[in-house]
């Protein structure tokens, strides 16, 4: 519909936060190491807000855009409890990554990640015009891959032990969904 | 330990550092072969300029310095050090013991001579066994037959099928993810 | 698989070593004929320094939302021009392209029609447009008819838009679809 705010759900809006803010509550939400080992393959470190804000100010705005990022606030309070992104956007091939995560601990397993994702994947089909959607999901986090689930994508993969920590080795999961299958998915839910 | 059997060597061909002077010629002209450049990326093929591609690898020099994750050969013929390719490992991420390969031989007289299998030869051992890293990753088109054949060769394992990633001559086709782990790798 | 997707009958696209196109480009701009029938600019002469100052600036640098290419016979590799997709806009799959025969010999023989088909294939094919626009002067026939020959559409004019000459002339608009081009007789597939 082109009437409506595709920007804005029941639960969630996703919205832009200025540099500062945003930086503030990703300092704050990486101190809860659980969240950026469910999030980043990277070692966790903890950066400080002022650094996080120079990253935040160093990317400009490209044309077109690599990625569309969006912070997500919880309605009808308007507090930002995360972030969700669609990166790595290779225009010619219409496929594009996505990245979600939830810094407010209190607001997990509520159903604000989900809506947030159905907005996102909203955005890059009717949008952004994609044909697919990629995402790489650790396996030990099964809460986000029964989320991934419930929102259409797909199981496509594997690779195996990509991931070494606290002792274990883990596998890194791949899922995807095409925009055909969202389609459907919308045509199928109740209105 | 087999110190003497060279990283860098193998029957025919070497792996070599950048020749700042003399490559970009040489890569521009591969780049004008659409052929190469969509077996091996999935961004739009577009030819390069020497100039350009200068740029490029100066770029890649300076990341390999600043980030370290990062290992960019050229690909020599021995006899006359003529450049025929390159080969890389990247995206390494060192406390999990990951990269990823990535390889290519620029003319199309130079292809189907075996070279393939040298190279790669040279670039598992050097990421294995000079590198430690626990697991290789390689990214193929599905259309590319002549990578997936010489990676399977080399023991390595469909892991990942990204449905109908890319959209080229006219159809769609899926991304695959090869992986190879190290013992996978000693057993051969 | 494929034909070289760079290549045509008559002529081929390369990405041109910065000397050569300062050469050519600001030699072409002293024929003030190519430059009124190219832009919509004053038309005025370029020094090679400042030809190469806006090369450097612009041509150089690889971005995601312009593929351009110059031009070269096949026949004795002469350099004659330039074609580009300019400001694709990825989210609508489109794209305006433009062309420009600098060497005045070369027009009406052909060059210029193999250059588009080959660009077009590139459009639909490589980059996966669903549609390419261009617009070109009412006093270009030449011009006109040969994006016609490759099918393009007329989709209207801008009336008045130009003031050359004393008098006021009309900017037209012109696109093909991929659902045409795969259809039309004169395209090459890969």
């Amino acid at each position: 519909m082109i009437g409506t705010n595709i920007f804005q759900d029941q639960k969630v809006r996703l919205c832009a936060d200025d540099p500062e803010t945003l930086a503030q509550a990703f300092s704050r939400w990486e101190r809860n190491d659980e969240l950026w080992l469910m999030l980043d393959s990277d070692p966790v470190v903890m950066w400080s807000a002022k650094k996080i804000k120079e990253w935040n100010e160093k990317g400009e705005i490209e044309n077109p855009p690599k990625e569309a990022f969006f912070t997500i606030h919880a309605l009808p309070e308007d507090k930002l409890i995360g972030f969700v992104s669609l990166n790595s956007i290779l225009w010619n091939q219409g496929d594009c990554w996505v990245a979600i995560g939830l810094g407010e601990r209190d607001y997990w397993g509520k159903g604000y990640g989900t809506e947030a994702m159905n907005l996102t994947l909203q955005y890059a089909f009717s949008e952004l015009n994609l044909r697919r959607v990629t995402l790489g999901v650790f396996e030990y986090n099964q809460r986000a891959v029964h989320s991934y689930e419930k929102a259409g994508f797909r199981l496509e993969g594997r690779m195996r032990g990509m991931l070494q920590r606290q002792g274990r080795r883990y596998d890194l999961l791949f899922m995807g969904i095409l925009q055909d299958e969202w389609k459907q998915l919308q045509s199928q839910a109740p209105a | 330990m087999d110190f003497q059997h060279s990283l860098y060597e193998a029957e025919r061909i070497c792996l070599a550092p950048i020749d700042h002077e003399k490559d970009p010629e040489i890569v521009s002209r591969w780049t004008h072969d659409a052929e190469y450049l969509r077996m091996l990326e999935m961004e739009a093929a577009r030819p390069l300029s020497p100039a350009q591609v200068k740029k490029k690898l100066e770029s890649i020099e300076k990341e390999m310095d600043e980030h370290k994750n990062q290992f960019h050969f050229t690909v020599r013929m021995r006899s006359d050090d003529r450049l025929i390719g390159f080969a890389q490992v990247s995206w390494i991420e060192w406390t999990h013991g990951s990269g990823w390969i990535k390889m290519g031989i620029g003319a199309k007289e130079d292809r189907r001579c075996g070279y393939g299998t040298e190279v790669l030869g040279l670039l598992l051992r050097f990421a294995f066994d000079e590198l430690n890293l626990y697991r290789l990753s390689a990214l193929v088109p599905e259309y590319n037959e002549g990578a997936l054949r010489l990676l399977k060769k080399a023991n390595f394992t469909e892991e990942v099928r990204r449905r109908q990633a890319l959209q080229r001559f006219g159809r769609c086709w899926d991304l695959l993810n090869l992986g190879l782990l190290r013992d996978e790798w000693r057993s051969k | 698989m494929e034909q070289d997707l760079f290549r045509g009958e008559l002529v081929r696209l390369v990405a041109e070593d910065t000397d050569s196109m300062v050469k050519a480009f600001s030699h072409w701009s002293r024929n003030s004929e190519f430059t009124r029938l190219a832009g919509s600019q004053p038309a005025i002469p370029h020094s090679a320094r400042a030809t190469r100052k806006w090369i450097e600036e612009n041509a150089e640098p690889i971005k995601v939302d312009n593929y351009a290419f110059s031009i070269r016979t096949l026949a004795d590799d002469r350099l004659l021009g330039d074609i580009g997709l300019d400001g694709v806009h990825w989210s609508h799959r489109e794209s305006f392209v433009g062309i420009g025969i600098g060497d005045s010999e070369a027009w009406g023989k052909g060059y210029g029609t193999d250059a588009m088909r080959i660009i077009l294939r590139y459009a639909f094919e490589e980059l996966n447009l669903r549609r390419v626009s261009l617009n070109v002067f009412e006093y270009n026939p030449r011009a006109i008819r040969s994006y016609e020959k490759a099918g393009f559409k007329h989709e209207g004019r801008m009336r008045g838009y130009l003031n050359r000459e004393g008098r006021r002339w009309d900017v037209i608009f012109m696109g093909i679809l991929q659902e045409e081009w795969r259809n039309h007789d004169d395209h090459i597939a890969t």
